[in-house]
């Protein structure tokens, strides 16, 4: 761990370093510079001011809110289930443990549309889980066509992130370490709190990042479920693609570079906070 | 190896016969709710030039929001005709790619509408809220599934009818964006489409009301079976003209000029005219339709967007580019 930054500094043993160097990153330029810097440049067809107004206007700014609340706070919820849910698929054995293990993958796999297709029918207010659900209360919880639908959402498609950025560290993590801890009279909680969750902190926070930033991006299992009003529930990448069917693509270019410039700051803000706790952990 | 002598064979002694009889395919981008109707059109049309002429046309047919459908012939979809549902999208391809000449809808009948719609309501079974006009839709307690105009067709055509018929009953502008404006707050969900908001209404089991094409209003009757929903028709509606036009230079660049031509105008055909009609459309022939589908369409008065709103260019413009009267409508710019 120590001797990870030097590295690069010293000597290097292993032979080929300017080649696959070259290679890393003529490949991300092509797949993934070449593309970004295409969409900063269809949007500098507008001005200043021009640009400036169409990513300020108040129904794209209901949208940046909605967006990256929501994805924060279903980010937030995987983290807590995503580390129960690791901490139960590596230290428990139980039968259908592994079919349970497989399951996490699902919302991976699956196209995301079908997810919002079936969240939709589920939560309808016909549906299985919406119609007990309208009955709770003098209002009645609605679920679909509310920013709660888009939240259910953004859970379902980041649910594993958590979960399979934890587990690999979770069953590198020795249980004598807790035995050692419980030893020297640590509580419960405090081996939890002061043993357990340091070593996993930067993994969580990996995947935290992770399934941030594909709620943010998402967009096929949201459209169907969010109800998509103006101001109330319209995520940014539902008017990005408003835009574009009303042929602007300058201004729907400009809001995908607000939103590109918004992510990466809280993705780096992400990684300097792990760097941060991985030094914390030293 | 051996095979590959006969086969190289049987190529050379195929060769000539596919040189005179031709296969040709077109490709046909048009928007949702014609689906069912051109894959029967199509039917009729190679089985008419495969008559005439002796080739065999495959008709490829391609499907969506009709912004979204214009927005992929703009980027590069080789679509030999575009078959949309309003005429702002063909002059989106006009204007951008010049595929498609300025002057495309004088060159078919009828604005290049062979076919007409416009919108009606369709209602819960029994119509339990008594809705019988615009003016039922804007109660209270009454809530109403409609898409976004700005992205759907169908939307966009519903709006207009409700603003041309609050105009007509109040009698200004404003008196209709009031009641445009209220309309809007019983719409609790807006999807991007037509189709879309038909499965919200039939299948999710929201709304009382839906605005919809006439044609997939009718479909939804015979798909569903008559035992669901039913038409109410208002006493004033939008003539809805779905235009078609030929994308000269992709027929052109795949030799196909002379057969998209002959299909557009196989639409004006007693059987095209007829087939429109067996699929909810209504022809603009209507003598050529069968008596029952065309006792199938109720009188009612559409008025057109040119006289009501000075054009499509000039409705977009106002009520639907952004900032517009449907963004203030909901509280943005």
């Amino acid at each position: 761990m120590s001797t990870a930054a030097p590295v690069i500094a010293t000597r290097r043993i292993i032979p080929g370093f300017g080649l696959t160097l070259g290679f890393a990153l003529a490949y991300l330029g092509l797949v993934v510079l070449l593309p970004l810097s295409a969409t900063f440049i269809r949007s500098a067809d507008l001005s200043a001011a021009e640009w400036w107004a169409a990513v300020s206007s108040p129904r794209v700014v209901a949208s940046y809110r909605l967006t990256f609340g929501v994805s924060l706070l279903a980010a937030l919820a995987n983290v807590v289930f995503g580390v129960i849910a690791a901490w139960v698929l590596v230290r428990y054995r139980f039968p259908g443990r592994r079919l349970v293990d497989a399951l996490v993958d699902l919302p991976f796999a699956l196209p995301t549309a079908v997810a919002g297709i079936a969240l939709t029918a589920l939560y309808a207010p016909n549906g299985w889980l919406g119609a007990p659900l309208a009955k709770i209360g003098p209002e009645g919880i609605k679920v679909a066509y509310t920013a709660l639908g888009v939240w259910v959402a953004l859970t379902f498609i980041g649910l594993p992130f958590v979960i399979r950025t934890v587990q690999p560290v979770l069953e590198e993590l020795e249980p004598e370490l807790e035995e050692a801890a419980a030893s020297l009279g640590a509580t419960r909680l405090q081996t939890l709190w002061r043993v357990v969750l340091p070593a996993l902190r930067p993994s969580i926070l990996t995947g935290f990042a992770l399934a941030f930033a594909r709620a943010v991006g998402e967009y096929g299992s949201v459209v169907f479920i969010a109800g998509n009003m103006p101001m109330k529930t319209e995520i940014t990448p539902l008017l990005i693609v408003t835009k574009l069917e009303q042929y602007d693509y300058a201004g729907a270019t400009a809001l995908a570079v607000a939103m590109l410039v918004v992510s990466f700051a809280l993705l780096l803000l992400i990684n300097v906070l792990q760097l941060w706790s991985r030094r914390q952990g030293q | 190896m051996n095979f590959r002598i006969p086969l190289f064979a049987a190529l050379v002694a195929l060769a000539p016969g596919l040189a005179s009889a031709k296969n040709v395919r077109l490709l046909n981008v048009s928007y949702d709710p014609t689906r069912e109707f051109y894959v029967e059109f199509n039917k009729a049309f190679a089985t008419h030039w495969k008559a005439k002429t002796g080739d065999t046309v495959t008709v490829q047919q391609s499907h969506g929001g009709s912004s979204k459908q214009a927005r992929s012939v703009i980027d590069g979809l080789g679509a030999d005709v575009v078959t949309l549902a309003l005429s702002a999208d063909i002059d989106a391809i006009a204007e951008r790619t010049g595929r498609i000449p300025a002057d495309w809808q004088t060159r078919l009948p009828a604005a290049s509408t062979p076919y007409t719609s416009t919108i009606v309501f369709l209602v819960r079974k029994g119509n339990p809220l008594g809705i019988k006009d615009w003016d039922d839709l804007v109660k209270p307690g009454v809530s109403v599934i409609t898409a976004n105009p700005k992205t759907s067709g169908a939307a966009r055509w519903s709006y207009l009818a409700a603003w041309a018929y609050a105009k007509h009953r109040y009698g200004s502008d404003d008196a209709a964006r009031d009641f445009v404006t209220t309309l809007y707050k019983r719409v609790p969900v807006l999807d991007s489409g037509a189709r879309g908001s038909t499965i919200t209404f039939t299948q999710r089991g929201i709304g009382d009301v839906f605005l919809s094409w006439e044609n997939e209003a009718f479909l939804a009757l015979k798909e569903r079976g008559e035992g669901e929903f039913e038409i109410v028709v208002p006493s004033l509606s939008v003539l809805a003209q779905p235009p078609v036009a030929l994308v000269e230079a992709n027929a052109k660049r795949k030799g196909n000029l002379e057969v998209a031509q002959a299909y557009l105008d196989y639409l004006y055909s007693p059987d095209g005219q007829r087939l429109a009609a067996r699929h909810y459309y209504r022809p603009q022939h209507p003598e050529h339709a069968d008596a029952a589908d065309a006792a199938r369409f109720p009188e009612l008065e559409r008025v057109t967007v040119d006289e009501e709103f000075g054009g499509w260019a000039n409705a977009q413009a106002t009520h639907f580019a952004d900032g517009g009267v449907f963004d203030q409508i909901y509280g943005g710019k």
